[in-house]
């Protein structure tokens, strides 16, 4: 019993440090928002891919940049609703 | 060695990234000098601007072998050196430190935070300093901001902290900087947004009412935490923040910089806000918002401002005035700020101003700028837009306010450092009948875009072409005495006699010389204090400074065929087949050695080598005989010309050298004997000091003719001039100090020798036929020359004429106004009597979103260097592909065919409709003339010329076209991959389709039943940029993420699929999980970081070996060399391990780590971690050797031969 506890405080402690660890009852919304901010903070983060895609769409790569951030605020959108 | 590949690349870079992620400027010699680091991939350069010339020249550069995100530079107080934070995928924060005296970047710490990779939550992407060097701090696009306080301790050494946290989950982070705050605790400031409550409301209200906050972050210095100590709600859109100087120099607080307005903002005061000045003209559309993408503050003498660049290129002055007190000084409180135009240049990723008065941009496309500031924009008669006019709240809207673009009148460009990022495209072809082929490159985006021809070789400046009444031999330029600095003389030979020159304002003719003039002339050598010597076929004369004569005859019946001689010895050799010795003796006549040496058959060339600093003679004398033998006579007084070593050749020598060079192996310089053949071979060999022995031979062949040798001097450094049917040059690489040897960008010279005059202090004199031309080489750290061609907008594919060497480019640039829509509003505006014309070059084009303008470029790299003919585009549409296809229906005349795209928008990607048009190659392919489009459904991505028709994909659908008389006529078609098609290729009946993100699939056609069956495909996906196929079975490629890999498909497969029939056996296949039925093997998985955008399988040097060839998007240009031998790879595997050990990369990433970043590297040997062998000092590089049971210069051969082989 105290193993199982002790993976539970682990688990935990991973999903306080890591934004995205998943657990057992992770969410679609929970999942596609965290993958798509995973990706845009990718894009934003390597150099040749954001100005890759700059120039793909014609503009500056700091307009990209921005536009990103602000995609990874939006996510997946809204939530679903949830029944109680 | 069991789980290896059985293939193996040796990786090289052949032209490092030129695209700048960051620049940063400092004194990080330590001296007042500012110098500029710039990050370019995984490159980390430190340039030194010439504030004398208006130049910047790379002082050093090193592969860190990681992904550099951010940089910062900042001082320790009461240091006068400033230090280098670099933030990377490493999970640790770095500080490098520039060491001046040895050239090298020195790592003082480097402290772990996180987990390596570039990650959400892994700080890195942001990074800012106190400006008084006392805390920095490291900061992920979500959540975790690490502070670290920088100290010194008693020895003066930087001493960096354990990190404190100021971690907010759910929040991110647009923008951080640090506030300048004097002595006060240091303040970080953030743009942040938290979203967590927009995540829990699925109404979709919290989303709409996010706010964007400035948070302030204080460093408690005296408790050593950090806490969140203001935050206000800023603009929205704000992206971008500033640091205002504060403490004695101004008011402290930030700059917000959002769309449309710029604000500033402190805890202490209220808001000032002024809107960004947009264009006017007929053709801007008045509503468009700026937003600010660069800037830089500049603080001078208790002054300062900023210049504040928008996505437009267009520069602005902003400056704060503050309230005054009764002194007239400025107190802590702003008053207002004012904006006004400045001047227009390329946007920039990073500007920045030096204190010498110039500044740098570091440009997001194309080549970088280095300005001069004739003035600093304080013309009254531009308007200036103050922020008394405007509300500081971002929610009331403010009046646009606007300005008139013009030409610059504030800064001048000095210089612009090529930079072929971004690299579009590219192709290697010989066109221009060189030995090797050239690199023809697409880059560049927008207005600034070129079509560039690169080529290796260095640039020569001519300074003097002046014909001649004959054709001379020969020519050698001479000083009077041995102090001269330059030359006086240059003495021609000719068939039939000697003419000499004299060096001055004007070159003249001279003859009282004492140089005999009726015979031609083999050698001229200043000898002694002040004596000349001539050697000619009947004997040697030696020219005393009174002019007195001495000659020494030529035996009867015998001449003189070859010379050599020093400044103490002279050395002549007889057609009968003896040397002849000769010796200054101390009262400064020449004393012939009583024996001769006879040698085995004729001798062919001497070399001699200067006389060593301090030593009475050189001590060796090489020989070169009609055997194809090079022997090393002895000239010491015991053993004189006594035999020491021999070197069998492969032909007879025509030219010896016996040099000192600077030399990589041993630290110092070392003497080598460069040797020329009759067959067109060049070879350098070591020459012993003392043994005299021969090792360590490279050799090159050069070129077809007989090679000749003379010693130059360039930039300081003595280098071997070597003439075949091209000149090139040998010299020691600035950073390396390994050998190169680099064709020179000239003509073709029968002779060469050095030249030394009062206006060329390192020159070169040469004859090319009856033409003597002096000229000089002024770089060497570059040895690939450029040169350009402008285009109109983007480039995005280019293609050959399949006969004439002419270039065929689709350009399209997105939110453009195509020239038909700018046409019509210049028009309308004429009527009311405004318009302006801007050169799009500089101003760039009149954007309109949704709008596209595109076009078809005819470009001649080889004879107009120029665009010779342009063809836009109407109807909105965008051209996305090009092939130029044979059509077997057609007689198999060739036709341009062109993929086009209505209304696109690149993301989320959708068009309204695709067409391909067609054209017909007119005047030798020099114009183009429209034949007839067909619509498709979906843009068609890549086309391609396949056995006699067109072949198409189209979405995911490849189809088979062939050309009728109204519109293209559908064949065949048949759906190939998951998603789009975005490239294709083919051999024999096979087709290689790439698609946008499940790699590539195998594809066969059967002619008999007219069908497409895919049969093969790949097991991971990858994210295809572009293939090329290196043999039948295998393809490379490259992925959007920096991948390059090969795949092959098994050769039971491959036969199964080309086997005769109909293909049924094929087709019933059963797929497997929800693929084709077999699966390619990966042979081969390498990461580049840059996104490579073509290969190409081909040869790069005359006689080379077939190589792949790839260029990346940031410029880069790489190549994978194939291993020959086990041994080899065994060696290199072992060199890698020991450097990655040994040097581990700068900024604290695992190499092997970095290479596998997506997939584990398989069989790919990292070339440019081996060539940083030769960056190492000598104990580590003698520790190395060590380890391998190698010698140094073993090493250094291998790690050399595999660059020099098969490229440059």
């Amino acid at each position: 019993m105290a193993d199982k506890l002790r993976t539970i405080q682990n688990l935990e402690a991973l999903q306080a440090r890591y934004i995205g660890t998943g657990h057992a009852d992770t969410t679609k919304y929970e999942w596609t928002s965290n993958i798509l901010r995973d990706s845009y903070s990718s894009y934003v983060g390597h150099p040749p891919l954001l100005s890759y895609m700059a120039v793909g769409m014609g503009e500056p790569k700091e307009k990209m940049r921005t536009m990103m951030l602000e995609k990874m605020v939006r996510g997946a959108g809204n939530p679903p609703e949830t029944q109680e | 060695m069991a789980t290896t590949s059985h293939m193996f690349m040796y990786s090289l870079t052949i032209q490092p990234p030129t695209a700048i992620t960051q620049a940063i400027l400092g004194q990080f010699a330590g001296t007042r000098d500012q110098q500029i680091v710039t990050a370019s991939g995984s490159k980390l350069t430190i340039h030194r601007p010439d504030p004398a010339q208006g130049k910047i020249t790379p002082l050093f550069s090193q592969d860190v072998f990681g992904i550099i995100r951010s940089l910062a530079a900042f001082r320790v107080a009461g240091s006068s050196k400033d230090y280098i934070i670099i933030g990377s995928d490493s999970g640790r924060i770095t500080i490098v430190e520039y060491v001046p005296s040895q050239n090298r970047f020195n790592r003082i710490h480097m402290e772990t935070f996180g987990k390596s990779g570039v990650r959400r939550v892994v700080p890195g992407q942001y990074l800012a300093v106190d400006p008084k060097g006392r805390a920095c701090l490291i900061a992920s696009v979500e959540k975790n901001k690490l502070v670290y306080v920088l100290n010194r301790n008693s020895q003066a050494e930087l001493t960096i902290s354990s990190p404190l946290e100021a971690h907010k989950p759910q929040t991110l982070v647009f923008a951080m900087i640090c506030l300048d705050v004097g002595y006060d605790n240091p303040v970080f400031a953030a743009l942040e947004v938290d979203y967590s409550e927009a995540d829990q409301d699925p109404t979709g209200q919290a989303y709409e009412e996010i706010e964007k906050v400035l948070v302030y972050y204080e460093l408690d210095l005296g408790l050593n935490h950090v806490v969140r100590k203001w935050s206000d709600p800023v603009d929205r859109t704000a992206s971008m923040l500033f640091q205002v100087p504060g403490g004695d120099d101004g008011p402290s607080g930030v700059l917000v910089c959002a769309e449309d307005n710029i604000t500033y903002r402190h805890s202490n005061q209220g808001a000032f806000r002024v809107p960004i000045p947009r264009r006017r003209g007929a053709t801007e559309n008045p509503e468009r918002k700026r937003s600010i993408v660069s800037g830089v503050m500049h603080k001078m003498r208790g002054a300062f401002f900023f210049l504040l660049q928008t996505e437009d290129g267009d520069l602005f002055k902003l400056n704060l005035e503050m309230v005054e007190d009764k002194q007239g000084k400025p107190t802590g409180e702003v008053k207002r700020l004012t904006i006004k135009y400045f001047d227009t240049i390329p946007v920039s990723t990073n500007l920045l101003i030096l204190k010498s008065g110039f500044l740098y941009a570091a440009s997001e496309a194309g080549n970088h700028n280095f300005y001069q500031f004739e003035k600093l924009g304080d013309d009254p008669s531009e308007a200036a837009f103050s922020s008394d006019s405007f509300s500081a709240d971002p929610s009331v809207p403010s009046t646009p306010i606007y300005f008139h673009p013009r030409g610059a009148e504030n800064v001048n460009l000095m210089e612009s450092m090529n930079s072929l990022s971004p690299l579009i495209d590219s192709k290697i072809l010989n066109l221009s009948e060189d030995d090797a082929p050239q690199i023809y490159t697409i880059c560049g985006s927008g207005a600034r875009s070129t079509f560039r021809t690169l080529k290796h070789g260095l640039e020569v400046s001519e300074i003097v072409e002046s014909d001649l009444q004959q054709v001379p031999s020969a020519v050698w330029t001479t000083k009077l005495t041995r102090g001269d600095e330059f030359h006086t003389y240059i003495i021609l030979s000719f068939a039939n006699g000697t003419l000499v020159l004299s060096i001055g304002e004007i070159v003249e003719e001279v003859s009282d010389t004492g140089f005999l003039s009726s015979a031609p002339t083999l050698a001229v050598q200043q000898l002694g204090e002040d004596s000349l010597v001539q050697v000619h076929p009947r004997g040697i004369r030696h020219i005393l400074a009174d002019q007195r004569v001495n000659e020494w005859p030529a035996p009867q019946h015998r001449s003189i065929v070859a010379a050599a001689a020093n400044e103490r010895q002279v050395a002549v050799a007889l057609s009968s087949g003896e040397i002849v010795y000769f010796e200054m003796d101390a009262d400064g006549t020449l004393a012939e050695y009583d024996e001769r040496r006879q040698m085995s058959g004729t001798v062919t060339s001497l070399s001699m080598g200067e006389v060593p600093e301090g030593r009475m003679r050189s001590s060796f004398l090489a020989v070169g005989c009609d055997d194809s033998t090079v022997r090393i006579l002895s000239l010491d007084p015991d053993s004189t010309l006594e035999n020491k070593s021999v070197q069998a050749l492969t032909s007879a020598p025509s030219a010896l050298q016996i040099m000192a060079m600077a030399d990589s192996s041993s630290g110092g310089t070392t003497l080598y004997l460069h040797i020329g053949l009759y067959s067109g071979v060049y070879l350098r060999t070591v020459l012993d000091e003392v043994t005299g022995e021969l090792s360590d031979t490279r050799t090159r062949f050069i070129g077809a003719k007989p090679v000749k040798l003379s010693q130059v001097s360039v930039k300081g450094q003595t280098a071997v001039l070597a003439l075949s049917t091209r000149p090139w040059l040998g010299y020691s690489d600035v950073q390396t100090k390994s050998f190169m040897l680099t064709p020179l960008d000239y003509v073709g010279l029968e002779w060469g020798w050095n030249f030394s005059s009062e206006q060329c202090v390192e020159g070169m004199i040469g004859i090319q036929g009856r033409s003597l031309r002096i000229f000089t080489v002024e770089k060497l750290d570059n040895n690939m020359l450029q040169e350009s061609i402008p285009l109109s907008y983007t480039p995005r594919r280019f293609v050959k004429h399949p006969d004439q060497p002419l270039f065929y480019v689709i350009e399209s640039d997105n939110n453009v106004l195509s020239p038909a829509t700018r046409q019509r509003l210049i028009e309308d505006s004429q009527e009311n009597g405004e318009a302006t014309d801007l050169p799009p070059a500089d101003f760039g084009y009149p954007r309109g979103s949704g709008h596209w303008a595109s076009c078809i470029q005819v470009v001649d790299p080889i004879t107009t260097k120029s665009v010779i003919f342009n063809l836009d585009l109407e109807d909105n549409e965008a051209a996305v592909s090009l092939a130029a296809v044979p059509f077997s229906s057609q007689d198999g005349e060739t036709f341009l065919v062109v993929g086009t795209a209505k209304d696109m928008t690149v993301s989320p990607p959708s068009s309204s409709c695709g067409f391909i048009h067609i054209y017909r190659f007119q005047e030798d392919g020099r114009e183009l003339e429209f034949i007839h489009k067909t619509q498709v459904d979906e843009p068609p991505l890549a086309l391609l010329g396949f056995q006699g028709r067109l072949l198409a994909g189209i979405g995911p659908i490849l189809r088979v076209y062939d050309l009728g008389m109204k519109q293209l006529l559908r064949k065949c078609q048949a759906p190939v991959v998951p998603k789009t098609i975005v490239g294709l290729q083919t051999q024999g009946s096979r087709i290689i389709v790439s698609d946008i993100r499940e790699s590539v699939t195998y594809v066969v056609y059967k002619y008999q039943d007219n069908v497409l069956i895919p049969f093969a495909d790949d097991s991971i996906a990858r994210w295809t940029s572009s293939t090329t196929m290196v043999d039948y079975e295998t393809t490379a490629g490259g992925d959007k993420f920096g991948n390059l890999w090969l795949v092959r498909c098994p050769s039971k497969v491959s036969e199964q699929a080309d086997e005769d029939g109909s293909g049924a056996h094929l087709i019933h296949e059963k797929g497997y999980l929800h693929g084709t039925p077999h699966r390619l093997e990966l042979m081969v998985h390498f990461y580049a970081q840059d996104i490579p955008t073509s290969l190409h399988k081909t040869q790069l040097v005359a006689g080379g070996r077939d190589i792949v060839v790839w260029t990346g998007f940031q410029g880069t240009i790489g190549m994978f060399v194939p291993f020959a031998s086990r041994e080899d790879v065994d060696f290199f595997q072992l060199l890698e391990t020991q450097l990655a050990s040994q040097q581990p990369p700068l900024a604290g990433r695992d190499h092997l780590m970095y290479r596998g970043y997506y997939a584990p590297v398989k069989g790919v040997i990292d070339g440019d971690l081996c060539e940083m062998y030769l960056l190492l000092p000598n104990d580590t590089k003698l520790m190395i050797a060590g380890e391998l049971d190698r010698s140094v210069r073993e090493i250094e051969r291998k790690i050399s031969d595999m660059r020099t082989r098969v490229a440059y």
